[in-house]
């Protein structure tokens, strides 16, 4: 009597069709993502029931942490050089920024140092940037009220900006005041307040 | 394709069949890379984008305070903001050398807003009816028709102010509010040492 033979079956699982789906996930997070700008101080925005959505270009952001020390970020990498440009030859700063010191500062999305430290922090190490002793925030006092500076010379180089103001939910409202003021001071009369979304129910 | 069939050798021959050797490569590393990138995209990602409040104020010239004189006692509410989420308001102002009542409220929605739906309940009922006919409309219509409804003149005007030591999020939630409440006209003003003795009045630092 002949056996039956009983055909071997492998027991690996095909992987392909696993491969398949976790390519195709990545091909999907890799051309949706858009990447979390590196902010360098963490600030936990508040909720409101706002709805309109942030435009992607065109914006300049300034990011107000509980201490109060203001930042703020250009976001087109042309754009930010031409910001350090200016900002150097509006307060003399001698000798000029190089040409490198400028692309360092092109590579840096969102800056807050006072003008006089600018130098110092573009030659330092990009880990030694983020430490919080160098998060020094720019100046906004009325007497050296360096955030006017930067805010009108961004205006300047792109007339079509919108700004948004991006705060921690514990700033002291006289923090928030001094820059709302500031930004009347120079008629930037129209910015957005950066929240998150909150569901509200209304009876 | 990474699995082949192998072509079957050695069968007729008396030879002793030589070793199957699979041609298919085992994916599982492969499987395992790409997760750890969609990890890692997934983590550096943020999908959402954030939301924002659009607020506009009025340029730094001298108008402001004659429209704050215009507005109507009947009209306004001030809204105090003081330290540690304190919350007060009152109606109109001080007439006649006597001080408003000053109430004690808070950043609920049994608080600030029960009290704001209800002094703006004609614009907030209208606007509840727009609501219903929105899909009947087209976006521009309905916009339009919103801030026609949102700015009757018989509307509440606020004036919100905010003592040196309240905090962002508290502007923040009181500017929501005249969104949730459908008013459209409010201003950020400066407060006055007068709004402050009322706060001290009202609450007394122990």
């Amino acid at each position: 009597m002949p056996k039956v033979k009983v055909p071997r079956k492998s027991t690996t699982v095909d992987m392909t069709a696993m491969c398949d789906v976790a390519f195709l996930l990545l091909t999907f997070f890799m051309l949706t993502s858009n990447f979390v700008a590196k902010e360098p101080i963490v600030v936990a925005i508040p909720s409101s029931v706002a709805e309109i959505k942030i435009p992607e270009r065109d914006i300049a952001t300034v990011l107000i942490d509980k201490d109060g020390k203001v930042f703020f970020g250009l976001d087109t990498q042309q754009d930010r050089k031409e910001l350090l440009n200016n900002l150097g030859k509006s307060w003399g700063i001698e000798p000029a920024f190089t040409e490198k010191e400028l692309t360092e500062f092109s590579k840096i999305s969102m800056s807050g140092v006072p003008i006089e430290k600018m130098r110092a922090f573009l030659a330092m190490k990009p880990e030694a940037r983020d430490s919080k002793d160098a998060a020094l925030g720019i100046p906004t006092d009325s007497l050296n009220n360096q955030f006017k500076n930067w805010m009108k010379i961004a205006r300047k180089i792109n007339p079509k900006l919108r700004l948004a103001i991006k705060a921690d939910q514990q700033t002291p409202y006289k923090v928030v005041k001094g820059v709302m003021t500031t930004l009347q001071d120079i008629n930037e009369n129209r910015y957005n307040l950066i929240t998150s979304l909150k569901q509200v129910s209304t009876k | 394709m990474a699995e082949m069939q192998v072509a079957d050798k050695g069968k007729k021959g008396g030879k002793p069949a030589p070793k199957k050797l699979s041609t298919r490569v085992d994916l599982t590393p492969m499987v395992d890379l790409g997760f750890l990138l969609i990890t890692f995209f997934m983590l550096t990602t943020s999908m959402l984008k954030p939301q924002t409040m659009e607020i506009s104020v009025p340029s730094k010239d001298k108008v402001l305070e004659d429209e704050q004189n215009k507005v109507k006692a009947s009209q306004a509410i001030t809204i105090l903001m003081g330290k540690e989420d304190k919350l007060y308001y009152y109606f109109g102002t001080q007439e006649n050398g006597v001080d408003p009542e000053v109430i004690k409220t808070n950043y609920s929605s049994e608080g600030i807003r029960k009290m704001l739906f209800q002094k703006n309940f004609d614009v907030n009922k209208a606007v509840a009816e727009l609501k219903k006919d929105q899909k009947k409309m087209s976006e521009v219509d309905y916009k339009n028709k919103l801030t026609e409804l949102r700015s009757v003149k018989t509307a509440p005007v606020i004036m919100i102010k905010a003592a040196d030591d309240a905090n962002y999020k508290n502007l923040v939630d009181i500017l929501d509010e005249m969104n949730i409440n459908n008013i459209a006209r409010y201003a950020i003003v400066d407060i006055t040492p007068y709004d402050l003795g009322l706060m001290e009045k009202i609450d007394p630092a122990k």
